[in-house]
């Protein structure tokens, strides 16, 4: 760190309060950032630190407190003021349009908008100059629908720099990267703070805190309560601060594999728009053992999911449960053979927001008694298995007439745990299903799943964190462009050596795919 | 601005909005009764009495409502699975076309036999107008508004063709008009003496056969689970495609009931002018009852009585009836607002 | 006449291009407000509106242009009702965009009974005139068909060349097309979603309410009830037809304009003789759902489409 402390403060959010209801969402929470300093901003999931920039960038009006940026206060809640003040920020969900061009993308909203031209070469000029310093190599002509997660990012970064952002603020940026990719954007960020530019990086990976940044501020339930230099700290201090009581993980024991429940042989299914889809996949999913299934998304993980959670057929190859032949099958099929599944998204495909939680609850057994009997449904009998899961999965909630819009992403999931665990089901497909939650509800997710394991049940598990893949697989494949590498035993891989995978490096080698 | 969900809405604030939307929709239609030069409060006191002030006034509405509670449980039922049917017009005429088809002499049965039968193959055929839509929506992703909305025009052209051509009643003076039904195929009246018969009470029926069906059944929880959320319906296993057919025969056969008991029950022949609209009407219908089938009956009578009282008023005071439907038009506008009002609160950012 | 001389006579393009002309300009502005991410089901009702200003307002003792110029500013009040609904609000743009349509039609239906009582027949104006444009209007067959027709005509031409103009080429058309792709986009821009959306509805609206107004102050001299008769539907078939850009959306118009002018000729013909008028009626209708379906696969929907924006949803 270079005496940043004598540097100038080109960002300074000063006592910020805001509440939502009764919820305050961000109480009192001051942080300066310096001329060429990484600042982190830790906290785990609600911690407020997503609500904070909300109201950096205008889109929530703060009840109290002041923002500056290189000294000069930003008028509450409008949007354009922090970008022309030169802050700009790289969203963990990319704000990009598929369908438009990189340079259609970069140019969004930089000039102004009644003018009878766009100046669309010497956007191209200025966008070829940053790329090449910043080494941010992407077509500006390709639309951003084709373009890979990596470089989609650095779109992201490129609209900031081409807005002459002086303040970079990235959100969760390496989420979606392999370790690579993460390893070239910590170098692009690098040169971004040598020339100058400052960084907000929010995170609640520790690793990566403690090799960016200088200085690292932690938020845990909207409050401010550590900041520290990373050269006076370590890993375990920061998660200490960042949890607040002593957390602790779920511990893992191997699991003791059995026989192969679910095999798929050679399977192919077709791709889809800019998704790849399966190309020649051979999987077995063995009772008591957990599969983790590492991968950049977007690289035919949600094709397998689809396929297994019996969403699409493949095209060529087979699926086989136990013995039986069962390709072309319907969730429905797939319930019924003991596939429970969690789904990755659960506002969009694992519940239905304006029904009940009983509703919800009995999504994928209604059709069949006891929930219902030739076309007539049962409903004291759904609504009293709901309530079975409410008290088993300790979901908070008003009770099972509640609409589910109201409970919290980690109550949401417990619901959905709880409707797929209660059938004690043989197989589990697990796709990142504890993406958004806050610690406590992480871990609760880990240990059912870990006791289903143990009980003996198949579970593949898919996930973006390989973090979470290394912690809790027996085994572990690699996913890239729809192909899958051999499987890895517990403990023989390291992430480097799976983001060579990731990157799709590996396949070619004639290592053949095992089973 | 911002929309902020309420968690647990006050009473004030559930009922305030839609309170407000009404009013302002009687404002609105005084305003518009001046502009014609005439007294609003007279206006408005026409039209109550019009649509209530006497037995005939009130038969006259319950027997403009039939139709209607057949067409806003029609797309109340499709809305609910978010199947935008806006082609009840086509299906009442299809309803209406076999009842002249079968109920003209076609069948020559008694009573008991022939009304079943004719309520059944109505039913039928306005299930498979719909289901044309509804297969291209399944089958091809062509969007259902449009194409329910240009089969209306398709429809009413082909039965123009027919009563022009091999359905046209030879005594009818050249007149586009079918032949009379018989005697077994009219509806007869539900009290002898009083001028309302029992496709109102079909339509009563109807509304609480589809409530039961919605609250009840696998396939009404299947409806509301595809209309709320298709991903997760499908996701969970719920044959999403075949819900939407089902619910498109469903929808369909109860549009055309409307035209069954029209023609079964009040006109005895098909014409061109059987419907001012019936099948867009039920929208506005389906709408202020928040698409629940019991609600549809009420809304249904609310409607029909404006209708009916600014036919009269407009007789009595000369202020043209189309007040009436810029009365909906607005009272709809107005209350999906305030529907909207009730759950969320707008926030200024 | 055989078919193949009424597709090599003169008259018969100039009908299609007479055609065409109101579903050009009605097929834009709802091309806009889709782009934008909002579907305008207003459409139909808009049309019927502007037809009626226009022609009222020249019958009033304004002038053609003036006349347009209120037929426009009523379609894009309808416009606003619309959007204020459809944007801020998020409400149903099915819901919402029917009721638009009862809305403007009953309105005007009411005001026309308001302004004449008395009519049994409506009044006629003094139309849009041919303009024969000097050298161009000589070429055969194309002269006839492209270059003497009224000035509304021609406005519809340059309208769609300079919306395809800002769509493509402008900052404002990027912002736009934004909207209606990935409105979260646009927000993160720092420019107001809302703003562009709702801009783009009245605006659109503006424009169906002129082809609206074609109807009674070019096509034909005088206002009747029923005279659009689902030309804004077919004008949302159009749209897709066109998969959202404004050059194919202009063949479309064309083509199904010439189809229908074909239709009329045909009918004319001892062939047209035996077959029942209302079929010929009809294609029209059937040609718009064909070319919904043979489109609907392939064309490229707005990302966003009927997707309501909500700014810092959480």
């Amino acid at each position: 760190m270079t005496g940043a402390e004598t540097a100038q403060v080109v960002l300074r959010l000063d006592r910020i309060t805001k509440r939502f209801g009764k919820l305050t969402a961000n109480d009192a929470v001051s942080l300066d950032l310096h001329r060429g300093e990484v600042v982190a901003l830790l906290g785990e999931n609600g911690a407020g630190k997503t609500t904070l920039m909300n109201i950096l960038f205008g889109q929530y009006t703060a009840d109290e407190g002041r923002v500056e940026v290189m000294g000069r206060a930003l008028p509450p809640g409008n949007p354009r003021a922090a970008l022309e003040a030169g802050v700009g920020m790289v969203h963990q969900h990319f704000t990009l349009a598929d369908n438009l061009t990189v340079l259609d993308n970069v140019t969004l909203g930089t000039e102004p908008l009644w003018r009878w031209r766009s100046d669309r070469s010497g956007a191209r000029a200025k966008i070829t100059k940053l790329a090449a310093d910043f080494h941010l190599s992407v077509d500006p002509d390709a639309k951003v629908g084709s373009l890979t997660v990596g470089e989609r990012q650095r779109v992201e970064i490129l609209k900031a720099l081409y807005r002459e952002a002086r303040i970079l603020i990235l959100d969760e940026p390496t989420a979606v990267l392999t370790p690579q990719e993460a390893d070239d954007l910590f170098a692009t960020l690098r040169e971004a703070v040598a020339m100058g530019l400052s960084i907000v990086f929010i995170s609640h990976k520790l690793h990566e805190v403690m090799d960016i940044a200088h200085r690292v501020v932690i938020l845990r339930h909207g409050k401010v309560v550590a900041g520290m230099a990373t050269a006076d700290t370590d890993r375990h201090a920061l998660a200490a601060a960042m949890v607040g009581s002593d957390v602790s993980a779920p511990k893992v024991n191997p699991g003791t594999p059995g026989a192969p429940l679910l095999n798929l042989r050679d399977v192919t299914t077709p791709d889809r728009g800019n998704a790849p889809g399966l190309q020649s996949v051979t999987l077995a999913l063995r009772a008591g053992r957990i599969t983790g299934l590492a991968g950049v998304s977007g690289n035919g993980q949600a094709a397998l999911a689809e396929l297994i959670g019996g969403l699409t057929a493949p095209e060529t190859g087979q699926i086989a449960l136990d013995t039986a032949d069962v390709t072309g099958w319907t969730p429905r099929i797939a319930v019924e053979h003991g596939i429970a599944r969690i789904p990755e998204d659960r506002h969009k495909t694992g519940t239905i927001a304006d029904f009940t939680l009983t509703e919800n609850a009995i999504l994928e057994s209604y059709h069949k008694p006891p929930m219902s009997r030739t076309g007539w449904m049962n409903w004291a009998r759904a609504e009293a298995e709901t309530k079975a899961i409410i008290d088993g999965y300790d979901v908070r909630c008003p009770g099972p007439e509640a609409r589910i819009r109201l409970l919290s992403g980690g109550n949401m999931q417990k619901l959905i745990l709880g409707r797929v665990l209660e059938a004690a089901p043989r197989i589990i497909l697990a796709n990142q299903p504890v993406r958004g939650l806050d610690i406590g509800a992480v871990n609760y997710v880990h240990e059912q799943l870990l006791k289903a394991r143990d009980r003996g049940a198949a579970v593949l598990l898919i996930s973006e964190d390989l973090d979470e893949i290394m912690a809790l697989s027996d085994v572990i494949h690699v996913m890239s462009e729809g192909r899958l590498s051999p499987e890895f035993a517990r403990g023989t891989m390291t992430p480097a050596a799976l983001g060579v995978w990731m990157a799709g490096h590996g396949f070619d080698e004639g290592v053949s795919h095992a089973s | 601005m911002r929309l902020e969900p309420i968690a647990n809405p006050s009473l004030a604030r559930s009922t305030l909005p839609p309170a407000l939307a009404i009013a302002a929709t009687v404002v609105i239609s005084s305003l518009l009764a001046m502009l014609a030069g005439a007294n609003p409060f007279g206006v408005l006191g026409l039209i109550l009495k019009g649509a209530a002030g006497s037995q005939f006034a009130v038969l006259e509405t319950l027997n403009r409502a039939t139709p209607l509670i057949f067409t806003g449980l029609a797309v109340a039922v499709a809305f609910r699975a978010r199947l935008w049917n806006i082609g009840a017009e086509a299906q009442l005429y299809a309803g209406a076309l076999l009842t002249v088809v079968l109920g003209t002499g076609a069948l020559p049965w008694s009573a008991g036999a022939l009304l079943p039968v004719l309520v059944l193959t109505s039913m039928l055929a306005g299930a498979v107008v719909l289901l044309v839509p509804a297969l291209l929506k399944v089958r091809f992703g062509v969007d259902e508004v449009v194409t329910t909305l240009l089969f209306n025009f398709i429809f009413l052209l082909f039965i123009s063709l027919l009563l022009e051509g091999p359905l046209k009643d030879p005594m009818g003076m050249g007149w586009p008009k079918s032949e009379r039904l018989i005697a077994e195929a009219r509806l007869p009246r539900i009290v002898e003496g009083l001028r309302l018969h029992w496709g109102f009470g079909l339509a009563l029926i109807a509304a609480g056969l589809v409530w039961i069906v919605e609250r009840r059944t696998t396939l009404g929880y299947e409806m509301r689970a595809v209309g709320l959320n298709r991903e997760a319906a499908r996701f969970a296993g719920i044959p999403v495609n075949m819900v939407l057919i089902k619910t498109a025969l469903l929808s369909g056969g109860l549009a055309a009931l409307a035209g069954f008991s029209e023609v079964a029950g009040l006109k005895g022949s098909l014409t061109l002018d059987l419907s001012p609209g019936f099948g867009y009407t039920g929208i506005i219908v389906a709408m202020l009852a928040l698409l629940n089938p019991l609600g549809v009956v009420a809304a249904a009578l609310f409607v029909a009585g404006i209708f009916v009282g600014a036919d009269s008023m407009s007789r009595a005071v000369g202020v043209p009836t189309y007040l009436a439907d810029i009365m909906l038009a607005t009272a709809l506008l107005l209350m999906v607002l305030a529907i909207l009002l009730t759950r969320f609160r707008v926030v200024r950012e | 006449m055989d078919i193949l001389d009424i597709l090599l006579s003169a008259s018969f393009w100039a009908a299609a291009i007479r055609i065409a002309s109101p579903l050009i300009f009605a097929t834009l502005g709802e091309l806009i407000c889709e782009r934008a991410g909002v579907l305008n089901l207003g459409i139909e009702g808009i049309m019927v509106a502007g037809a009626f200003a226009g022609w009222m307002a020249v019958y009033s003792g304004l002038g053609l242009w003036p006349g347009v110029a209120v037929a426009m500013v009523v379609g894009m009040g309808f416009g606003a009702v619309h959007s204020l609904l459809t944007v801020p609000f998020g409400l149903s743009q099915h819901v919402v965009g029917l009721g638009v349509t009862l809305l403007a039609t009953s309105s005007t239906y009411y005001a026309y009974r308001l302004a004449l009582p008395e009519v049994t027949s409506p009044p006629k104006i003094t139309a849009f005139q041919p303009w024969e444009i000097p050298v161009l209007s000589d070429i055969p067959l194309i002269g006839p068909a492209l270059f003497s027709q009224t000035p509304l005509t021609y406005l519809a031409f340059i309208l769609v060349a300079v919306v395809s103009l800002v769509l493509y080429r402008t900052p404002l058309g990027l912002a736009l097309r934004a909207a209606g792709e990935n409105p979260a986009a646009v927000a993160a821009q720092g420019l107001s979603v809302t703003g562009l959306r709702m801009g783009a509805v009245i605006v659109g609206s503006g424009l169906m309410a002129v082809g609206g107004a074609f109807l009674t102050m070019s096509a034909f001299d005088s206002f009747f009830f029923e005279m659009v008769n689902g030309r804004g539907w077919i004008c949302i078939a159009l749209v897709v037809f066109g998969a959202w850009k404004p050059g194919k959306a202009l063949l479309g118009a064309v083509l199904f304009a010439a189809f229908d002018a074909l239709q009329i000729r045909v009918q004319q013909t001892p062939l047209g003789a035996d077959i029942p008028y209302q079929i010929f009626l009809m294609t029209p209708y059937v040609l718009s759902i064909l070319a919904l379906i043979v489109m609907s696969r392939r064309a490229e929907v707005p990302a966003a489409l009927m997707v309501p924006f909500n700014k810092g949803e959480r």
